[in-house]
């Protein structure tokens, strides 16, 4: 560890880039009640797919226009900010605690644990994932907690199995050998010598993961299975766009742009907390 | 190999069935009575009493399981509740639309992906490599998901060159018997009715290709530029053969396996990744009819789908190990 200190800190300008977007999704879904222009729920008619306001026939008020119903996009889309990021942290850190402890167990105990746990894996692999997860918040009746809880049933498998082999690797080094020769327990070596060098996989993999959650819930909030309609999200924005794409393809592009924004600056920041961490990249 | 292959079919069959069990479990967790909802409104006693014995429904849950196994393993399903109809025709009915896209797709996806591989590795440490290293890595970024919508946005709105809805146009007049519309259009040497389906199907099909055409281009191009540094490349090299003539003939054999293995893993995303892009483009194929199941809580015509698409991920898996025992010498000899 004394080594880690002397290197000197690496800019990584794709964890700073990535990092600030996400700090921006973060205070907007914090402060949205107080930064939306507009009542992201306000129809008026009157005001229907107004374009964005450096389009001819725009309104001032209305930065990137309104929806077929006159709601603001602007507020709209900062409004979703607040699922999106709900579901990120919740899916996010549900399977890599699922997952990171059944790979754990897996890779440092082997033998039948890891015959059963990877078998299982298997099994759910063979699974369509879109499918079962529109199959489980259908059957759990639609909202945020269905959302996290059947992203989190579908996606543990790929923090299991990215650790279980990280874990497999790690039990082969001569330090667990001491730890153990030093008369510590299985399940302490596992905890205090094991975990924390397989730690930096671990936040690689969760900032990937809040990535694929926020992806995943625009797909349902697509076929209308997420939060109910008195919510904005990206994807329910976007499916009123697909809707009225000849008319109005701002109600589509907006929110695409944020969702692929916050996508990329997720899994940009797990590929530069792996530069930035990663000894022999370093 | 053949000790191998045994104990590889052994562990696809506890997969397949310990899928089974859990659509099976899944089910039955649901509240709802599954004849009920089977049987038009109005059904006399006697008829869901008739029905409720021929599921074997009136018997032990285990009974039950298998008895619904030996069923399905028939292909017996039961009725659709939504549509009325049975569960297997309709599963046969949109298959094939399913399996062209996702051919389609994978087709765009190994020739696209090889090209950039190969151009990246003959031109390597070039501007050229530079830019496809960028281009794999904006591809990777985005889901097919959003792939299907900014070709929407492109292709559909911005440039209308192809149609952003459906399979093919509803006024053309179909002459086909099966449900292989763009082979048998090839076949039938009906080019007109071939164009109006790759209007409709290239934009699908190229969503769902980008993301495994950067996989496949990131692998391949490492594996390349590896093989390139080996002793037979070098060898081929000083008997005079041009650098492209050795990344052809020389490296990409060698190179493709690794390749193969992990393109084979990521079809399988990719016939996942059908359900949402289907739903996107109103391609009417097995997911965009899975999602109407869902929403209707059409639990039969679920279970079914389900069960073909694990089929769907199983075999293909299968076929990739079974294709890399055959290309792969060392793994002849097992």
């Amino acid at each position: 560890m004394a080594e880690a200190r002397d290197i000197q800190v690496r800019f990584v300008p794709r964890l700073w880039l990535s990092g600030l977007w996400l700090a921006v999704i973060a205070l907007a879904a914090i402060f949205a009640p107080f930064i939306t222009p507009h009542d992201p729920l306000a129809q008026d008619l009157m005001l229907g797919k107004l374009p964005p306001v450096w389009i001819e026939g725009s309104e001032p008020g209305y930065l990137l226009g309104t929806d077929s119903l006159g709601r603001d996009v602007l507020s709209r889309l900062i409004s979703a900010t607040r699922p999106a990021l709900i579901v990120a942290i919740g899916a996010g850190f549900g399977c890599c605690l699922s997952g990171s402890v059944l790979g754990l167990i897996a890779g440092f105990f082997g033998g039948w644990s890891d015959r059963i746990i990877s078998r299982i894996v298997d099994i759910w692999m063979a699974f369509p994932p879109v499918l079962l997860s529109i199959l489980l918040v259908a059957f759990f009746s639609p909202s945020l907690t269905s959302v996290i809880l059947a992203i989190t049933v579908i996606d543990w498998t790929r923090f299991c199995r990215v650790v279980r082999a990280e874990t497999m690797q790690q039990r082969r080094m001569d330090y667990v050998e001491s730890a153990r020769a030093i008369g510590r327990t299985m399940t302490a070596t596992l905890i205090d010598e094991v975990l924390p060098n397989v730690l930096p996989a671990i936040a690689v993999l969760l900032s990937l993961q809040m990535g694929i959650a926020v992806v995943v819930e625009a797909i349902l909030s697509y076929v209308n299975l997420s939060v109910s309609t008195d919510q904005a999200t990206w994807g329910s924005m976007i499916a009123e766009g697909r809707g009225i794409i000849y008319q109005a393809w701002w109600v589509l592009l907006f929110p695409m742009i944020a969702l692929f924004l916050t996508v990329l600056a997720f899994s940009q920041f797990g590929e530069g907390l792996k530069e930035r961490f990663d000894p022999v990249l370093r | 190999m053949g000790r191998n292959l045994l104990i590889r079919l052994g562990s696809t069959v506890v997969t397949l069935f310990g899928v089974a069990f859990i659509v099976f479990i899944l089910v039955r967790v649901v509240p709802g009575n599954p004849i009920a909802m089977m049987l038009p409104p109005g059904a006399s006693d006697a008829d869901i009493a008739l029905l409720t014995a021929h599921y074997g429904l009136d018997k032990p849950i285990m009974t039950q399981f298998w008895i619904w196994l030996g069923r399905a393993m028939q292909g017996d399903f039961g009725t659709s509740i939504s549509l009325r109809q049975d569960v297997m025709g309709l599963i046969f009915g949109r298959l094939p639309a399913t399996l062209e896209l996702a051919t389609l797709a994978l087709l765009i996806a190994v020739a696209l992906g090889g090209t950039l591989a190969i151009t990246a590795a003959r031109f390597r440490g070039t501007a050229a490599e530079t830019g496809i290293d960028l281009f794999n890595g904006a591809s990777l970024a985005m889901p097919d998901f959003l792939w299907g919508l900014t070709l929407i946005l492109l292709f559909g709105v911005a440039f209308p060159i192809f149609a952003i809805s459906g399979r093919v146009s509803p006024t053309l007049d179909l002459p086909f018997v099966t449900g292989f519309f763009l082979i048998e259009s090839i076949l039938r040497l009906r080019f007109d009715i071939f164009l109006d389906l790759m209007r409709h199907m290239l934009m699908p099909a190229l969503a769902l290709a980008l993301p495994l055409a950067a996989v496949i281009a990131q692998l391949l191009k490492s594996s390349l530029k590896e093989a390139m540094q080996q002793d037979y490349v070098m060898l081929a090299r000083t008997k005079g053969f041009s650098e492209t003539r050795v990344l052809l003939s020389e490296a990409l054999r060698n190179a493709v396996i690794p390749t193969l293995t992990l393109a084979g893993v990521q079809f399988t995303f990719l016939i996942g990744g059908t359900v949402i892009v289907e739903r996107l483009f109103s391609y009417e194929g097995l997911g965009n009819m899975a999602i109407d199941a869902v929403i209707n809580r059409d639990l039969p015509l679920i279970q079914g789908i389900i069960l073909v698409f694990a089929l769907l991920f199983v075999a293909i898996n299968r076929l990739v190990d079974l294709s890399y025992a055959l290309l792969n010498p060392r793994f002849r000899h097992g």
